[in-house]
């Protein structure tokens, strides 16, 4: 598997931006930069503003339009992924939240059920990655 | 100007995203490999993000409204319940899987990968598919 060294300031800085523009859209518009749950107001057109939302996928989009992706390792197969999408846009659904609305706004609020959300999908993602590595013999 | 706000955390975000390496599934799946070469990048991430985050939060939880004066939604943060670790176990599983988590699964559609596109399409798939188990919102 190939696996990048990340220094850690870069990926400090990386959180303290992604951190900064959560803290934006809840200081200025009090929004949730949860991203699943964005996606999903936007898929099922919920009631309310919808503009501020498309507006915060354009950001989210732009700067890897300019600079580029960058390495991508792919982890699974095209029947995996497929199966691996569902469950993430369902289970985020199901769980009111992903890694940005659970992981960094709610446990930014102090919410004890977004944390319970967070250890949850940390722990059983770590398993499956586990399980994964134990079936595939490496 | 809700739009313009929005505009600009979003970049934040993408950068943010970006240079942590984030996007990059094979990263992702280093910090969840603890049986394996564990990397902390994904924490490192993470509590930046929460560190400089949790005073923004903080106030506007105690102010009940926006700066600009917007009333905030009520947001339960106590209620423990099988929706929540259900629907986190599977979106656990999904992310194992393929090191993906909704943001990134944005920003890579933007590689052209066919499978950035089959990813996406099971995501939507998902969210689209009726809740039985799930709060009406």
């Amino acid at each position: 598997m190939t696996v990048e060294t990340i220094p850690a300031w870069q990926s400090l800085v990386g959180g303290a931006l992604i951190g900064t523009g959560a803290a934006a859209l809840r200081l200025f518009n009090g929004e949730i930069a949860g991203i699943s749950g964005i996606v999903d107001s936007i898929l099922h057109r919920t009631a309310g503003d919808q503009a501020w939302r498309v507006a915060f996928v354009a950001g989210l989009l732009l700067p890897v339009a300019v600079l580029g992706s960058g390495p991508v390792n792919w982890q699974a197969r095209p029947a995996a992924l497929a199966v691996a999408g569902i469950l993430v846009g369902y289970g985020t659904r199901l769980g009111s939240g992903c890694t940005s609305g659970h992981g960094v706004c709610g446990i930014a609020n102090l919410s004890l059920r977004s944390l319970t959300a967070t250890v949850t999908f940390v722990g059983v993602a770590a398993i499956t990655v586990a399980v994964c590595r134990w079936l595939g013999g490496q | 100007m809700t739009a313009v706000v929005a505009l600009i955390a979003g970049l934040l975000f993408g950068i943010g995203l970006l240079l942590s390496g984030m996007t990059n599934p094979a990263n992702v799946v280093a910090f969840l490999d603890v049986t394996g070469v564990w990397r902390p990048s994904l924490a490192y991430t993470m509590a930046g993000a929460v560190v400089v985050a949790l005073p923004a939060f903080t106030l506007i939880r105690r102010r009940g409204r926006s700066l600009r004066g917007r009333p905030i939604r009520p947001i339960d943060r106590t209620r423990m319940d099988s929706p929540l670790l259900l629907g986190s176990a599977m979106f656990g599983i999904g992310w194992g899987l393929s090191g993906i988590c909704p943001g990134p699964a944005l920003i890579l559609l933007t590689t052209g990968d066919p499978r950035a596109w089959v990813f996406f399409a099971g995501l939507v798939l998902g969210m689209l598919l009726p809740r039985r188990l799930a709060p009406t919102r």
